[in-house]
Parts: structure tokens; sequence; C-alpha cells
């Protein structure tokens, strides 16, 4: 076998690749929160009283869903630019175009399992909320909000999960995150083996990162008086060692 | 207290005094008098839901400190009613009015009646409490938070004063040592009894009960029941949908009978079980007795 520990560790420890899964995460959070922003807008005008509303939230799924997302990015990083001339500008960067085809294209998932959440909430919560005196707005972030959020954390760390992938594809409208950056040390090289492994275990170590906040997150939803955390697989290893 | 209403036998407090100023730190609500001769009215009441009549003409009113207890078969309108007067559906027509005043809506243009926005209507809710049949406490929120949820985010209070009322109102429902439990660690009777405390740390000026016992296993329907006599023994005015005959006799100074949308008998309870007027009556209460 021809695989170069030195190489593979020195492309752990590279510069190069550092900045690149700083611009992958960067790309994969800011992506994720305006996604989720837009998402929870657009699931909220899925079940509002008004039709035009539910049918303007309707297609933006349909749009955004059926479209690749490859597509999409090509589309926000060439063609709107052709079509807004202000868009030609240095500071539409390809971090920036890349955010923008992202945040759209997540909105659309993240408002079916918001979507999903409001309806799992039981209607006798807001009932209860409402005639305690809570105004709507309270009524949806005391009441509602809470018990949404828990139900959705689970897909919407699939996709968080998924979107730090889907990052990658950003390579093609040259953003230099994490895969460009292996991608042009490969092509000097050719070592692709200790490269692309460099690439994985930065992947996944993110990846891990973000499974451990999840059930963080989740702890902190289980409503329980008892705070033993022993349901899930992370959260047993944590009481064998727990971090704090 | 009566006789059935079982000895619960734990290490809980039994029921205390629930309507007490010291706890809220204002006068109570439910003892002012005012000019009024109703607490809370009900002035021909209708309600549809598209073709279906629900509510067609109902109208009571209810004295201060007085008790009614409401029957009738599944169907004949008894939650709407409930959930109209609790501000919570608006009525078609009717009104309904609290210490004489008009709430829900407002005078608009040409004799025509608006509904209030909702944040108005808010406000006006929070002076009416509501317990429902399957308590809908917050599974996010421990008991004491269940309580405090109210006082902090309608009342303005802070999170110590409120803090400190609702310990005070759960021990007064004699669950000082369940604060800290989520509803999903306590029996359906301690969650609805939690739920009375959630409504009544909001110093209503009445009670609604939805069929409060009706989803509780029968062990634990007597220590609903009981919290329930000490809040009318102490004069709040409540209005409690329930099939709870014993407690509708003990307790209630007229039992309604609601039929098809409309109050069909309104009488003591002597009178109302004794000699029921109504056809209707007599077989109802021949069946749930």
């Amino acid at each position: 076998m021809n695989f170069d520990p030195s190489v593979f560790f020195n492309a752990l420890t590279s510069p190069t690749f550092i900045q690149g899964a700083e611009i992958t995460i960067a790309l994969t959070v800011v992506s994720m929160a305006f996604g989720l922003a837009l998402g929870l807008v657009i699931a909220l005008m899925r079940s509002h009283p008004w039709g035009w509303l539910r049918w303007l939230a309707w297609a933006y799924i349909w749009i955004f869903r059926a479209i690749p997302t490859l597509l999409q990015l090509f589309f926000v990083w060439n063609a709107l630019p052709q079509l807004f001339p202000v868009l030609r500008g240095e500071w539409f960067s390809p971090f920036l175009a890349a955010a923008v085809a992202l945040s759209f294209n997540e909105a659309a998932y993240a408002a079916e399992i918001l979507r999903a959440g409001l309806l799992s909430v039981d209607e006798g919560q807001r009932l209860a909320a409402r005639a305690l005196g809570l105004s709507p707005a309270k009524v949806f972030t005391k009441v509602v909000a809470p018990q949404l959020v828990r139900v959705a954390i689970p897909p919407l760390a699939n996709d968080f999960i998924t979107m730090l992938k889907i990052t990658s594809l950003a390579s093609v409208i040259s953003l230099q995150e994490l895969l460009a950056r292996t991608q042009s040390a490969v092509s000097v090289t050719f070592q692709f083996a200790e490269y692309y492994a460099a690439a994985a275990v930065y992947y996944l170590v993110i990846v891990s990162v973000l499974m451990l906040i999840q059930s963080r997150i989740e702890r902190r939803f289980e409503w329980t008086s008892q705070r033993t955390g022993g349901r899930t697989v992370i959260g047993r290893v944590r009481q064998l060692a727990p971090m704090r | 207290m009566s006789d059935n209403v079982p000895n619960q036998g734990r290490a809980e407090r039994p029921v205390g005094h629930l309507l007490d100023a010291a706890v809220l730190g204002e006068a109570i609500a439910a003892e002012a008098s005012t000019g009024a001769e109703f607490v809370l009215e009900a002035v021909d009441m209708h309600k549809r839901y598209g073709r279906t009549e629900v509510l067609r003409g109902v109208s009571f009113g209810i004295h201060r400190g007085d008790v009614k207890a409401m029957l009738g078969p599944s169907g004949s309108g008894k939650s709407t009613l409930l959930r109209c007067l609790a501000l919570l559906e608006p009525v078609d027509s009717g009104e309904v009015r609290l210490d004489g005043r008009r709430l829900g809506v407002r005078d608009g243009q040409a004799g025509r009646v608006v509904s209030l926005a909702e944040r108005t209507l808010a406000h006006q809710r929070s002076e009416i409490g509501m317990v429902f049949q399957r308590f809908n406490l917050f599974p996010h929120l421990t008991a004491l938070g269940n309580v405090m949820l109210g006082l902090t985010e309608v009342r303005g209070r802070s999170r110590d004063e409120a803090r400190e009322i609702a310990e005070a109102m759960l021990d007064r429902v004699g669950l000082a040592a369940r604060r800290d439990f989520y509803p999903g660690e306590l029996s359906g009777g301690q969650q609805q009894r939690v739920a009375i405390a959630r409504a009544l740390v909001m110093n209503p000026k009445v009670m609604l009960f939805d069929e409060p016992t009706s989803a509780l296993d029968p062990e634990l329907v007597g220590e609903v029941l009981a919290v329930m006599e000490e809040l009318a023994r102490e004069g709040m005015t409540m209005v409690v949908v329930t099939h709870e005959i014993g407690f509708a006799r003990r307790v209630a100074g007229r039992v309604l009978m609601m039929d098809g949308g409309e109050i069909i008998e309104d009488a003591p309870p002597e009178e109302f079980f004794g000699n029921p007027q109504h056809e209707r009556t007599r077989r109802f209460i021949e069946a749930v007795d």
C-alpha cells in the first residue's frame, strides 16, 4: 500500500485545510440560519387563513425542492448578475452567492419540518394559552415554539449535516471551501488517498461536533425532573465520561 | 367535606385557603362587589359551525359567588358555550357580559358590532379562568412554570414575585411537593389541580370548568372536586359543565340542562333532580345517575 502518513498529517494541519474548513463551517451556519428564519415564515404562511399566502408558500416549496441545488447555485452565481447588473460588482462574492442559493434552498425543506412541528402541537395548548390571556405573539413564543422545536430538532439536525456536505457544491462556483482546496492540492501532487482522507477527517469531526450539540439540545427538551440523560447513545457515553 | 371525596392517603397536604389576598398580593377580584346584577351574563348567544347551529339563543345570568352546574348530552353545545363565554370563540350574535360590561366586541359604524383585536381580547380573557377537560398543561414547563406563566407574561409580575405566588397557590391545592415536576410526571388529578392553580393565580372574576373530571380515573376525581368545592365555599363564581351529579347536587346553586343548543331547564338542584319539568331532563338524569 502506498499511503504516506506524513503527507496526510501535513494536509490535516495545513492552513489551507483549516481555512477551507472555516469557510465550510461559516457557509453552513449562515445558510442554516437564514434558511431556518425564512423557513419559519413560509411554514407560518402555509397555515395562514389567507388563501393566497398559503398558495405562495406552497409554490415556493414546490420550486425550491424541485430544482437541483447545483442548478440553483449556478443560477444565483451566473444568471442573476446577467439579469441584475447591480450584482456584477466585486462585492457579490462566491461566498455570498452560495449563501443566498443554499439559504433559499434550505428554507423550502425547513418550512416543511417546521410545519410538521406546528401540526404536532395539540390545539388545546393554544387554547389554554389564549384562555390565560397571552397575546398572540406570546402564545407562539412561550407555548407553541418550545413544543415545536422539540419535534423539529432531529430532522433539523439532519438538515444541518446535509447542509455541511452540500456546501461542497459551492466549489463549482470557485468558492475556496474544504473540497475545492482538497481538489487543488490533489491536482498538484496526485496523492489522492492522503488528501481525500484528510478532508474526510474534517467532515467527520465537524459532523461529530454537530451531533454532540444536537444531543445537548435534545437533553434540554426532555422535560423531566430527573436529569439522567441516558436515553440516547451519546447520552449514555456522556454519563460514562461527563463533559462539563 | 363530603363523604364521597376519598382520602388521598399520600404525602400531599389537604386543600387550603384558595382565595387569599395575601397570596396574590392584591384584592380578590371574585369578591369585589360591583353595581351589576350579574357577574357573568350570557344574552341570547347564537353560534353556528357551517350548517350546524350549536347555540340557539342561550341566555342566563350568574350572581357573584354562585355556582351553576351545567348538564347535557355530548353535542348539546355545553363546551361551545363555555368557549364563547371564555372569549375563545366569537359568537355570531348575542353578548357576553362581565360585571355588566360587554366583552369581545365594540360598536362599529352604522350600528354594526365589531370584534375586538386579538390583543385586547387577550386582556379580557385574563379576567375569566378556564379549566379544560384534558388539563392542557404546558408540557415544557414544570408545575410551577405552568402556574407562573400567566403572572409573568400577562400580569407583568417579576419572576421572583410570580414564583412566590405560584408556590403558595400550589401549596394551597396540595401540590407543594410536586412543584418541580413536569406535567408528564403527574397524575391526572394532580395535573388538573395545577391547571386550577394556573387559572386562580390570575385572580379571575369567574371560573369556567369544562368537564374537569371527565378525563380522570375514578379514584382521582375526588381530589379535584375537593378543590372545586373549597373554591365554591370561598365564594368563587363558577360555571361547571359536568357529569358529576353528586357535585351538582351538593355544590351548585342552580343546575342547568342543555340540549340541542338551548337551555331547557334551569332550577335549584332539589327541583332539578326531584321534579324536572322537561322530559329530556328526566331521561338524562336517569341515564347518568
